[in-house]
């Protein structure tokens, strides 16, 4: 069992080397037809730009898109340079350099790995899932009998933040930097999916196919490691099928499917704020062109936020959306989860939390207001400032700095809610209704706390569970995710989540049982 | 300002401590040789085996003290001068007090032992018997073999440590079945099964004889009462424990096994109290034994001895007996009494229940005259804590509880149900019709 281990982590890490060593490699070669097309779609206007990538770039071998991107980025900086300097502005070139440069690699087609997608595949994400898939599976048989499986977690490298977490860090913002700001680098990875893609939507794969696709793989092969560590909690194999089931139907497949039917891509589950683009002028005009199915999705978006999400949250807590059904909890719950004890306990991180992610909730509301004030007053800038400019400042910042890169790329250092915990808007929102109007609730189990702390070392969301259980005080927290790990790792039983009446919910007093009533009547009293 | 001190910084003491503060100004110090901070004792086991680091087993950031205006002091207090009412520490230094609360917990039982005292050979109750532990036994390699002696709760959590290492476990129990003084034969002979399905080598009626020594002085192997010799390289002696009380010997305080104290928590000594696993109660309350080495209870007696130090008397008053434990993967809850064949009362009688194919089972103890329900152990079922009491005071009898026993469950969600099996084996135990009742809010939260 140990050897298939073995052999396991050295096919997957085969297959992670090779599609990690594939933004570097490969040959890049446009020719005059691919070129002309580029230039007719990108509707380019720059004869400045034309004539550089002509002389300099057109019909010649590029070995990797390390010696390519240079070349693009350039002309398109100095072909906008000079229309500005001669107030040319409708020639100005509004794609970015890396938009412009993925989309003449995707364009240059030519080499091995454009020409070989299905081997290729195999070799980098089939290697990863059979490597992975072998490694995880002999646990079943390796761990013992069903129960908690925590042992040696803080003796490991990988999850003791040690030099294999902070390598899985590395890569993971890595990752997160190429997806987001250097998206020529992905051009090789879109290959791999392009078969998907157009089996899907009809489409070549973009960057962004490339990410929900390995969502969901990563999602999947966890799924099973979460289903093997936690097969004695129901629970928590009814949850982890929940938010695999959302992520692969809702996340991915139902927009891919839409776009095959000439609709516009939406995730039916992503709510406003989360999805913070939602009210973007681009997104409402896109909606509002798309006939029945557009108005649908606007007045489903709206709908969900404001009546969906806020009833959902007073039946079953928030934990129905975080742990449930959302794409950054379905990630945090099984590629995060043997990171989860990492988030710290302090007093100190608690007030941090409570600023910045309630700062986050007013920015995305405040940015929104504009967006929507420019919207309907066809302005572009509100009390002299540019609506674009906040958007772009939003998108840049907390779309992508703080959800991406350090949301998914911290956890093997700080624990896999991140995002969920400190930035994201829709969870402040969502906990605002949990903390004041929710029937969610973790009970507390009378007097039977022995103070061990499991609770609040696996607490995902950095909530000290202890300092409630031990006062036999109910734990009613607006970021408790219900991710009901906290109950799982109890070893005296002390802990459920569960939805009930509102009277008793937040239990006024310690109720410590044992005592008898005269005292606690004391002991209650502030 | 009045000077409390307590010696003791675990969870009598410092509940103690807390709730001093909570009601008062009065200038409190705590004195410890063992840890500088407060830590949780019942968590030891799972820092060795990974699952945290030391620093997650302290419940209180360590600023808190300071700002809480209790302070530390860290030394061993050699004795107490009651007449002068000082304490001297061994580095000489001494603290005088006003009020002192003696809460010195317990230290591992030693029954005289040949070899009992050997390197590697140890207990587990302190941070410095897990520092040893992990000295003795870092891994399967270094230590080859442990020889667990002594088959009550500590015992077994030691066994499962020295798994989580892969460390081969030879487990020596005195009883027939494990646990089964405490526990009735059906739950006892269920745990012997997990043990052995853990690969731990339990030997049952087996007495510890020897400890050998090698040629360094170190524990090599052990002897039994059944002629066996076993290699090992560590042995753990986990036979019970006993107040830590030695330096109170000639202090004028009296002693039994614990310091004796009245239902006030008071000494025979004016001002001087004594709380937690180190106080013996002239006469056992209820049922309850006069030393109780049990977490609640030192929790419970340091809430009960500050309300009397902050102008308030008060009586402890433990209410209905509770407890709960895990063996290996097994949960444990206890409400009421429920005792074993050797210890049960003339009226008690048992309903014994175990599914068919999870190591799940509970026994409801009821008195057989007039089905008074007297108390539950269940395995694997979660019980809420609140409801029992509740039973438990309104003197339900155990029909009521079968028939409401779904408001009681407290598992996880999506779990599977019991109680209709539950009532079944009930119905054809004792020839009644009992269908169990929907879970009800509104039950579960009216109070008597």
């Amino acid at each position: 069992m140990k050897t298939i281990k073995n052999i396991g982590l050295v096919i997957f890490l085969i297959g992670l080397a090779i599609f990690t060593a594939l933004p570097l490699l490969g040959t890049y070669q446009i020719n005059q037809a691919a070129f002309d097309e580029l230039i007719s779609e990108k509707r380019i206007k720059s004869e400045l730009f034309i004539e550089d990538l002509q002389k300099n770039v057109v019909g010649q071998e590029f070995q990797g898109m390390q010696s390519l991107s240079p070349l693009v980025g350039n002309a398109l900086d100095n072909a906008n340079a000079a229309h500005v300097k001669n107030k040319e502005y409708k020639k100005k070139i509004y794609t970015s350099s890396s938009d412009m440069a993925a989309a003449i690699g995707k364009k240059s087609s030519s080499g091995f790995i454009a020409e070989n997608k299905g081997l290729m595949w195999l070799l980098t994400f089939g290697l990863g899932i059979i490597g992975a898939l072998l490694f995880i599976i002999p646990n079943v048989v390796l761990l013992g009998k069903k129960g908690i499986k925590n042992d040696g977690i803080y003796h490991e490298s990988s999850t003791n933040q040690g030099w294999i977490a902070w390598l899985v860090f590395i890569f993971l913002v890595g990752f997160y930097l190429i997806l987001y700001f250097k998206s020529e680098y992905a051009v090789n990875w879109t290959y791999l999916v392009d078969p998907i893609s157009e089996g899907l939507s009809g489409n070549p794969a973009g960057h962004w196919f490339v990410y929900g696709f390995m969502y969901c793989v990563v999602m999947s092969v966890m799924a099973v490691r979460m289903y093997i560590k936690y097969r004695h909690n129901m629970y928590q194999m009814v949850r982890t099928t929940s938010v695999l089931f959302f992520q692969i139907v809702f996340a991915f497949l139902i927009p891919e499917i839409m776009v095959r039917l000439q609709m516009p891509y939406y995730d039916f589950k992503n709510a406003f704020p989360l999805d913070y683009d939602f009210f973007f002028q681009w997104n409402l005009k896109s909606l509002l062109n798309s006939g029945g199915i557009g108005l649908f999705i606007l007045v489903w978006g709206v709908a969900l936020t404001l009546i969906v999400v806020p009833v959902m949250v007073y039946f079953f807590g928030k934990r129905w959306y975080c742990s449930w059904v959302c794409g950054c909890g379905g990630l945090a719950e099984t590629l995060g989860d043997p990171y989860r004890q990492h988030s710290s306990k302090s007093l100190f991180s608690w007030k941090v939390e409570r600023w910045l992610i309630h700062g986050v909730l007013v920015f995305a509301v405040v940015m929104t207001g504009m967006t929507l004030y420019s919207f309907f007053a066809e302005t572009g800038t509100v009390w002299g400032i540019k609506t674009q400019s906040i958007q772009n400042t939003y998108s840049l910042a907390i779309g992508s700095v703080f959800a991406g890169v350090i949301g998914t790329g911290f956890y093997p250092i700080f624990g896999n809610r991140v995002w969920c915990r400190f930035g994201c808007p829709l969870a402040a929102y969502l906990g605002f209704v949990q903390r004041f109007k929710s029937r969610f609730r973790i009970t507390t189990n009378g007097g039977q706390c022995i103070s061990c702390g499991n609770c609040s070392t696996y607490c995902e969301q950095g909530i000290d569970v202890r300092a409630y259980a031990q006062k036999g005080e109910n734990i009613v927290r607006s970021s408790c995710v219900g991710c009901g790990v906290c109950s799982a790792v109890c070893p005296r039983g002390v802990l459920k989540l569960e939805n009930g009446p509102e009277a008793g919910r937040i239990n006024p007093t310690q109720v410590l049982l044992g005592n008898d009533v005269d005292l606690m009547e004391l002991v209650n009293k502030k | 300002m009045e000077h409390i001190v307590i010696i003791g910084n675990g969870i009598a003491g410092i509940t103690a401590a807390r709730h001093i503060r909570k009601n008062s100004d009065k200038k409190i110090t705590v004195v410890s040789a063992e840890t500088d901070y407060f830590f949780s004792r019942t968590a030891l086991m799972y820092v060795y085996m990974g699952h945290m680091k030391f620093e997650h087993t302290q419940p209180y950031e360590n600023w808190f003290w300071k700002k809480n205006r209790i302070d530390l002091v860290k030394g061993y207090v050699n004795t107490v001068d009651h007449q002068n009412k000082k304490l001297i520490l061994e580095n000489g230094g001494d603290i005088t007090y006003d009020k002192l609360i003696i809460a010195t917990g317990s230290k591992p039982n030693k029954f005289g032992w040949p070899g009992q005292d050997l390197p590697g050979v140890q207990g587990l109750y302190s941070k410095q018997d897990l520092d040893e532990l992990e000295a003795n036994a870092p891994n399967k390699e270094t230590c080859k073999r442990a020889v667990i002696v002594g088959g009550g709760l500590i015992g077994i959590e030691m066994a499962e440590m020295l798994r989580s290492r892969k460390i081969p476990v030879t487990f020596l129990v005195r009883e027939t079945s494990f646990w089964n003084g405490v526990l009735p034969a059906g739950e006892s002979a269920m745990i012997n099964e997990h043990i052995l399905e853990h690969h731990i080598d339990l030997r049952l009626g087996t007495n510890l004889v020897e400890i050998l020594a090698d040629e360094n002085g170190r524990a090599k192997a052990v002897t039994t009462d059944k002629g066996d010799t076993i290699e090992c390289s560590v042995v753990g002696l986990t036979a019970g424990v006993s107040p830590n009380i030695e330096f109170l010997k000639d202090s004028g305080i009296e002693l039994g096994r614990g310091v004796k104290v009245n239902r006030h928590l008071e000494t025979n000594i004016k001002d001087i109290y004594a709380i937690g696993d180190c106080a013996e109660q002239h006469e056992g309350i209820g049922q309850r034994r006069p030393i109780e080495a049990v977490w609640y209870t030192g929790r419970m007696m340091g809430e009960t001895v500050a309300q009397t130090i902050c102008e308030n008397r008060t009586a402890y008053k433990p209410g209905h007996w509770f407890n709960s434990a895990k063996f290996l993967d097994l949960e444990y809850q206890t409400y009421g009494w429920v005792f074993s064949e050797r210890g049960m009362q003339e009226n008690e009688q048992h309903f014994h229940w175990r599914d068919a194919k999870e190591k799940i089972c509970i026994t409801i103890a009821f008195d057989k005259n007039d089905k008074q329900f007297l108390g539950i152990n269940t395995f694997g079922i979660r019980m809420r804590h609140e409801i029992f009491d509740r039973w438990l005071t309104e003197k339900r009898d155990v029909n009521y509880v079968i028939e409401f026993l779904k408001d009681a469950n407290f598992d996880p969600e999506f779990y599977a149900p019991y109680e209709a099996k539950i009532a079944a084996k009930f119905n054809s135990d004792f020839g009644t019709s009992i269908s169990p009742k929907k879970k009800s809010w509104k039950r579960i939260f009216s109070t008597t």
